[in-house]
């Protein structure tokens, strides 16, 4: 089975600072993988690489056997790949559906006027936003706007879909609310890897597990494996404890 | 061998000019397209104590300085300031910097082209030759690279050596980091802005030993200190004197050997090739 | 088409052939005006078509002009008028092709000052190519009256409007509206950002040139200085400022009093012009970011608001 997306011995340097270390993972079909470590050690760098927001300094990173690291993040999105942001980055001169079509118009199905409408209008309702598509982006609350940037990363028909903490800063009810929609975007058979601290979102949603730590592969297993791992331990342990 | 001479000398004084301009965008990050009229102003103060006082151009400097030093501070904190704090984002705040500092700009040669008027002035200092390895050149562009070349070295000190200038240092790399490590910022940006402006108004009264002037001559002066910023690396002090000491060399040789109304032309060659192959700089980081 | 744009359309179509009668009524010093009104309408929303969208200050105007202004000084003898016209269209997109190649993939700074000194770049090139063949100027002597210019001005204008609203309405000025909110999101939805920038900058590019080109019989005598004056850039992008860039109409609510204050102060005080205009960038700046649409936008969001 071809893996959807494969890292092999992925390195970013920034001048003499070693950001992502050597990082091997795969990442098959319809899985969702969870990318998880202490802060810095490499995680959010280790997306920015795969989605083309930077460059490899060495290494390979293939999408389904084709090489995709010297890629424009255009390209790459093109390719499929689709990302959140840490912090939520909206368009803030448009409206929410405006937003959302404006994921759906360049990606690899490129849909446009009231195709692109009418699509638009589904994913907010996928999202949990149904008839707020007017709404100037403003008015929203965090979570809402949270929503808006998933509906635009789906308007592009990823096949791998990027998420970057994207349940950091949500308070109890929205968190729940929050991994309940990225149950039903794995339940659809998408394929995501996900970044996060929370710990409860990974038990819930991730089949595999990367762990990193100062830019190296510490562990990999399932959530239940790695959280047991002495290694890992060691890693968090060093730190303040996380969710 | 004679234009490479002249060139480094007229590439001394772009330096300084281009310090200027280049504490004020890699620290204060406000791309100040008025440079040129401060550096005019500051020629014409030589020009004015001069003439009507025979007191030497070297020694007005040191009235100019504190002068523009006084004004440039007054900008940034009156009108500069505003910009920086209402600005959502670096590239708004570049471009309303670059059209705010373009209206003082106008502001500024509608000011002079008012008390000044249009006429061109220069004055003769020190126009007497002097002999360097086996080539005669004028004693005032002599002297004034040397002074140039002090005034760099004065301010690499600075920058290098003592906790103002380490701050300073700091801004331009990061200016949020350097605010999380307990630098204040605002008021260093300010010193910055104040201190570029000083640096540029002396390049300037400098300059006015040996070329001529206007009230409009401020706009191509900061075309090539701009030019010579982007060349360097923004907010690097090395890359700015490398870069400002090259163009000197190239423009004489284009004047010499080709035209001198293409001097402008053999600038803006050299940018496009920066900005096409390197456009951060010699000496600038690779962007991420 | 909704009923709105409809009536829009339908607007246009009425002011500008009021606009067009007015050679008509007077051949002196209104048509002049009214000339010039014309020509900085074309430039100044033009200008904003590219500018607007993308925040990238685009100061490369008399460059483009000045270029077709000197092809209609070079081929007036040889070909015939809307040619050149056509080919100065075509001279002005190419040289903002380049210009946008080599700068667009970088941040507005660059561009800013790139610009800024095109104009004299070129000025200084053709000055030198003209020293070495020995001519100082050119003459163009035709029998286009101010009338006839100022009506391919407005038709122009016409063209200039149509091609903004099919844009706006198109793939390519959503693209560059998401660049210029966030040129980040822009790359990650999959747009290619340098490509669009470069392909909208174009069309300011040809529209100047060909403005250049129609202007030159109204010059006589063409030179350097003439043709690639830098004041022609700074006075373009005050109006299309002060007018506001949110709208296609909003260049034209900047043109009309900025020209009449220009005429009035050069006449009176021809000394303060360059004062003029820094103030203007400054009023510009602090007071009305979003120009006299934006000042607009705000009071009706005052009237009928209240809770937004």
């Amino acid at each position: 089975m071809n893996p959807v997306l494969s890292l092999r011995g992925a390195t970013k340097r920034f001048g003499g600072l070693v950001a992502v270390n050597g990082i091997d993972f795969d990442v098959a079909e319809h899985q969702v993988l969870g990318l998880i470590g202490p802060n810095g050690s490499g995680k959010s760098t280790t997306l920015n690489l795969i989605s083309g927001a930077l460059s490899l300094t060495s290494g390979s990173i293939k999408l389904r056997g084709a090489p995709i690291s010297g890629l424009a993040a255009q390209d790459i999105t093109r390719r499929g790949v689709s990302r959140t942001f840490q912090l939520v980055r909206l368009l803030p001169s448009m409206n929410v559906r405006d937003n959302v079509i404006a994921g759906a118009v360049f990606g690899h199905r490129r849909r446009w006027g009231g195709e692109a409408r009418d699509f638009a209008e589904r994913l907010l309702e996928r999202v949990g936003l149904g008839g707020k598509g007017h709404l100037p982006i403003g008015q929203l609350t965090y979570i809402d706007t949270k929503r808006v940037e998933l509906a635009r990363v789906l308007a592009s028909d990823p096949r791998l879909l990027l998420l970057d903490e994207w349940l950091a800063g949500l308070n109890p009810t929205e968190l729940q609310d929050g991994i309940a929609l990225i149950k039903s975007l794995r339940d659809e058979g998408r394929t995501i890897i996900l970044v996060e601290h929370v710990m409860d979102a990974i038990r819930s949603l991730c089949d595999c597990c990367v762990v990193m730590s100062s830019g190296s592969k510490i562990a990999e297993g399932t959530p239940a494996e790695v959280e047991g791992d002495p290694a890992v331990q060691r890693a968090y342990l060093g730190e303040q404890a996380h969710a | 061998m004679d234009i490479l001479i002249t060139g480094l000398l007229l590439g001394g004084t772009y330096a300084l000019i281009a310090m200027g301009l280049n504490l004020q965008y890699g620290v204060a990050r406000i791309m100040n397209l008025a440079n040129g009229e401060l550096l005019v102003a500051g020629g014409f103060g030589a020009f004015f104590f001069y003439t009507s006082g025979q007191v030497s151009p070297f020694l007005t400097i040191f009235l100019v300085a504190p002068a523009a030093f006084g004004v440039s501070w007054l900008i940034y904190r009156i009108m500069l300031r505003p910009l920086v704090n209402r600005a959502k984002s670096r590239g708004q705040l570049e471009t309303d910097s670059i059209l705010a500092t373009f209206g003082l700009s106008f502001v500024g040669v509608g000011l002079m082209l008012a008390a000044f008027g249009g006429d061109y002035f220069n004055y003769s200092y020190l126009a007497r030759p002097i002999t360097l390895a086996g080539d005669t050149f004028a004693l005032n562009r002599v002297a004034s690279f040397l002074a140039a070349v002090v005034i760099c070295g004065l301010l690499y000190l600075w920058l290098n050596r003592t906790r103002a200038g380490l701050s300073i240092r700091a801004i331009a790399v990061s200016p949020d980091s350097a605010r999380l490590v307990g630098i204040d910022v605002p008021r260093m940006a300010a010193i910055a802005f104040a201190l570029g402006g000083a640096v540029t108004a002396v390049g300037g009264a400098l300059i006015s030993t040996y070329l001529t002037l206007d009230a409009s001559a401020g706009v191509i002066f900061t075309l090539k200190a701009l030019i010579i910023v982007i060349m360097g690396g923004v907010g690097d002090v090395r890359g700015t004197i490398v870069a400002a000491l090259f163009l000197g060399v190239v423009e004489t040789l284009v004047a010499s050997l080709i035209d001198p109304g293409l001097t402008l032309a053999a600038a803006y060659a050299l940018f496009i090739l920066v900005l096409l192959f390197r456009p951060q700089g010699i000496f600038g980081k690779t962007p991420t | 088409m909704s009923s709105a744009e409809i009536r829009n359309l339908i607007l246009t179509v009425i002011a500008l052939g009021v606009c067009a009668l007015l050679p008509m009524a007077d051949s002196g010093y209104w048509l002049s005006i009214g000339l010039s009104i014309a020509m900085f309408t074309v430039l100044a929303t033009s200008w904003a078509l590219f500018s607007g969208p993308t925040h990238y200050i685009s100061l490369a105007t008399a460059a483009f002009f000045g270029v077709g202004t000197y092809t209609t000084g070079l081929g007036f003898e040889t070909l015939p008028f809307w040619s050149l016209v056509a080919l100065a269209g075509m001279f002005g997109a190419l040289m903002a092709a380049l210009v946008g190649l080599a700068t667009l993939r970088l941040s507005g700074v660059y561009f800013v000052i790139f610009t800024l000194g095109l104009a004299e770049l070129v000025r200084q090139v053709i000055t030198w190519a003209q020293n070495q063949s020995g001519q100082k100027g050119l003459y163009v002597l035709t029998d286009i009256t101010e009338a006839m210019i100022y009506w391919m001005l407005i038709a122009l204008a016409a063209a200039v409007y149509l091609t903004g609203w099919l844009i706006g309405r198109s793939r390519l000025g959503f693209a560059l509206r998401i660049i210029g909110d966030d040129e980040t999101v822009a790359a990650h939805s999959g747009i290619n950002t340098a490509r669009a920038k470069v392909l909208l900058f174009m069309v300011p590019g040809a529209v100047a040139a060909m403005t250049g080109a129609i202007l030159a019989p109204r010059y006589v005598y063409i030179e350097p200085s003439l043709a690639f004056t830098p004041m022609l850039s700074f006075q373009v992008v005050i109006m299309a400022l002060l007018g506001g860039t949110g709208r296609l109409w909003g260049p034209l609510a900047g043109v009309v009093p900025f020209t009449l204050l220009w005429e009035s102060i050069s006449s009176n005080f021809p000394n303060q012009t360059t004062l003029l205009l820094g103030l203007s960038f400054l009023l510009i700046v602090y007071a009305l970011p979003h120009g006299f649409v934006g000042l607009l936008d705000r009071l009706r969001q005052r009237v009928t608001g209240g809770v937004s």
